[in-house]
């Protein structure tokens, strides 16, 4: 049923319709709405859950995970700094292989403290053996949650899923969404039986200490199932098209790529205003495309490079940094064509919308335009850079 | 031999206190249980892969977060209609549940979850080398708070877990001892009988740690609850229900038995201090026997 929707009230209704048993989360902006409808939901009795309200998103990121080893389905959902307090816990979460699926509404970290829109929180969190999916808008945002419960749950994965969504632009925007029934949901999505939990029938020993001998292996199979999830992700998504009809590759989308001379690559709300941005420049003859990352965890390697191989140009748009060396994704993307024979001739690394700077269709087409010269290092788009004269002095 | 939940084959050290206690708390509550443990020492001696202690449910996360990973297991118990048949504990040492992990504990509490936390205090980060936590007593000597020319040791007294914990308004706390094995039993099968959270601080002798004889520990336990400087006490409802009443014998007693406390024995003027908590607590807690006319 098609309805407009804020992002945040989308996603707590497919949220309600995956039927979690527990949920728990804290408060951090733009987190807020998803939550607050969740916890209206339950109190008006319309899903069977226990919401526990905690005291930090390190007790609601350990919360989930005793709540999932029971064998019930959980939710959490965070942003930013209550992300990085969540750290230690979202490593043990997939290294004890708890399908806990959370929602990472992408901010800006502090200091300065601002409560706009990037990567850098979700960003850093790339190792911490979750899948990571990034949504482009509220339907994607949507699916993708129905998408990672079923791709997490799936007893040859048992991973947690982080379902990221810009902050601001997808939680409290609104679009009109094609919601699913809750039949169709049912119909894809099974009740959780994890192969594993705690049951006083059954007990088990979680957690144990290991030595040398065993922790390697155990890394190991995490990174190996990282492997397979890229494997089954196509397989979910031809299901889920099969129940919903909407179809996603799930790993990435190429929009106007295959004859195109110059590509950006990036993750997220900004390539709708890519996409914009490319259909306009089609319009006046130019040959642009996008490629859209949808999983940074597990990284399509293979995918992406069959994608962009035989294209001359490519933009890698950042809006997260790593300090001190080359932007996350530009990184990861030089590393697919390194040593490769057919690789573009130019991957130039921009840097734009941190902390929430508006990226315009115009910042857009500055990057397509920049993209016919030289390779660029690390640019940053939009800077201010009046505002860098000022000094302690 | 008797049948029980926490099995021989372990790590621990000769002498240890706390596998003991461990052993006894969980015997108590019986096989209709599922623990939550922080890191620590009772961890890592009784689960080292692929071997298990353990013959219930049991689930180690973090340092810090053993009472809201049990308040995920409660909720999902809850929401699975079992919450009247199994019994959650949650369980640490004393720098996991005074300091790292105080503040997933203060949540669990106020929550008002039908947990069991168990406090295994042996009084300093055992597990790391003997550092000082929170719980470390006045004028102990550990690795973080050295003797030297200018220190005696620990500069703080224990921080009153128990009276932290029963300020959250929840239904019972209590402190026991593993040299008191009944008397501990009796707490767990009391606190586990009562809905609601709960919060039991047992002392726990680390040979190791305090540096005395490993078969020193049952008498050194005692001899903490009989000078009055580690008092047995039960609180209902926020009230002091029942206390273990002693007849007071010297904190020296106490001391001289362990390493950590040897720069003292010369020093009449720290004894003093000691003494004069131990005998604070003997008058808040009504700890002393009168004997009956």
């Amino acid at each position: 049923m098609k309805e407009f929707l804020e992002g945040s009230k989308a996603i707590a209704e497919i949220v309600k319709f995956c039927k979690p048993g527990v949920i728990s989360a804290y408060p951090i902006t733009p987190q807020t709405h998803i939550v607050e409808e969740l916890a209206q939901i339950v109190a008006d009795g319309k899903l069977n859950a226990q919401f526990v309200n905690v005291e930090s998103e390190h007790s609601a990121a350990s919360t989930v995970l005793g709540s999932v080893a029971c064998g019930v389905r959980s939710y959490t959902a965070t942003s930013s700094q209550g992300l990085f307090l969540m750290a230690e816990v979202l490593y043990n979460i997939s290294g004890m292989r708890f399908p806990v699926i959370m929602t990472t509404a992408a901010r800006a970290i502090s200091a300065p403290i601002s409560i706009w829109n990037d990567h850098q929180d979700v960003v850093s969190l790339r190792d911490s053996g979750w899948i990571q999916f990034h949504a482009e808008n509220i339907q994607e945002a949507v699916d993708l949650h129905l998408i990672a419960y079923k791709l997490g749950e799936d007893k040859s994965i048992m991973l947690p899923v982080m379902v990221c969504i810009d902050g601001f632009i997808l939680t409290h925007g609104v679009e009109t969404v094609n919601m699913p029934s809750q039949e169709d949901v049912d119909k894809f999505l099974p009740p959780y039986n994890p192969p594993y939990k705690l049951d006083v029938k059954n007990p088990l020993t979680l957690g144990p200490l290991v030595d040398p001998e065993f922790y390697t292996e155990a890394r190991f199979a995490l990174n190996e199932t990282h492997k397979e999830a890229l494997e089954l992700i196509p397989k979910i998504t031809l299901e889920f098209s099969k129940v919903f009809g909407r179809n996603y590759n799930g790993l990435i989308e190429s929009y106007q790529v295959k004859d195109a001379e110059r590509v950006i690559v990036a993750m997220g709300s900004v390539c709708g205003t890519i996409k914009e941005a490319v259909d306009e420049l089609r319009r006046k003859g130019r040959k642009v495309g996008l490629l859209k990352i949808t999983s940074l965890r597990p990284f399509p390697v293979s995918q992406i490079c069959e994608a962009l191989k035989t294209i001359p140009k490519i933009a890698v748009v950042d809006r997260a940094l790593s300090m001190g060396s080359f932007a996350p994704l530009a990184s990861e993307i030089k590393a697919v064509f390194f040593g490769k024979l057919k690789k573009p001739k130019i991957i130039s690394s921009f840097i734009v919308g941190l902390g929430g700077r508006d990226i315009t269709k115009e910042s857009i087409k500055e990057i397509f335009r920049l993209l016919t010269g030289k390779e660029k290092q690390g640019e940053f788009i939009d800077l201010k850079p009046e505002l860098l004269k000022e000094s302690y002095e | 031999m008797s049948k029980t939940l926490f099995n021989s084959g372990h790590t621990a050290c000769a002498g240890c206190g706390q596998s003991m206690a461990a052993r006894l708390v969980i015997d108590a509550a019986g096989p209709n249980t599922i623990v939550a443990n922080n890191t620590g020492c009772l961890e890592v001696f009784s689960t080292k892969y692929p071997e298990t202690s353990w013959g219930i449910p049991w689930i180690h996360s973090l340092f810090e977060n053993a009472a809201a990973v049990a308040s995920g297991i409660e909720s999902a118990i809850k929401y699975l209609g079992k919450g009247d048949e199994i019994n959650v504990i949650a369980q640490a040492g004393d720098g996991g549940t005074a300091d790292i992990g105080l503040q997933a504990l203060s949540g669990m509490l106020e929550r008002g979850h039908n947990i069991l936390y168990v406090c295994y205090d042996n009084e300093a980060y055992m597990n790391t080398g003997v550092q000082r936590s929170g719980l470390t007593p006045f004028d102990t000597n550990t690795t973080t708070s050295p003797v030297g020319s200018v220190s005696s040791g620990n500069l703080r007294p224990k921080k009153p877990m128990p009276e932290i914990a029963n300020a959250h308004g929840i239904p019972y706390v209590a402190t026991a001892s593993a040299g008191f094995p009944q008397d501990l039993q009796r707490k767990v099968k009391k606190a586990i009988s009562i809905k609601g959270p709960k919060y039991i601080q047992v002392h726990v002798p680390c040979p190791l740690g305090w540096r005395h004889e490993t078969n020193l520990t049952m008498q050194i336990a005692k001899l903490a609850v009989e000078t009055g400087l580690y008092p047995l006490i039960e609180y209902e409802n926020g009230i002091i229900s029942a206390r273990r009443s002693i007849t007071p014998k010297p904190v020296e007693e106490y001391l001289k038995l362990q390493g950590r406390f040897k720069h003292l024995l010369q020093d009449p003027e720290e004894i003093k201090k000691i003494q004069d908590i131990a005998d604070n607590n003997i008058k808040k807690y009504g700890l002393k026997v009168e004997l009956q006319q």
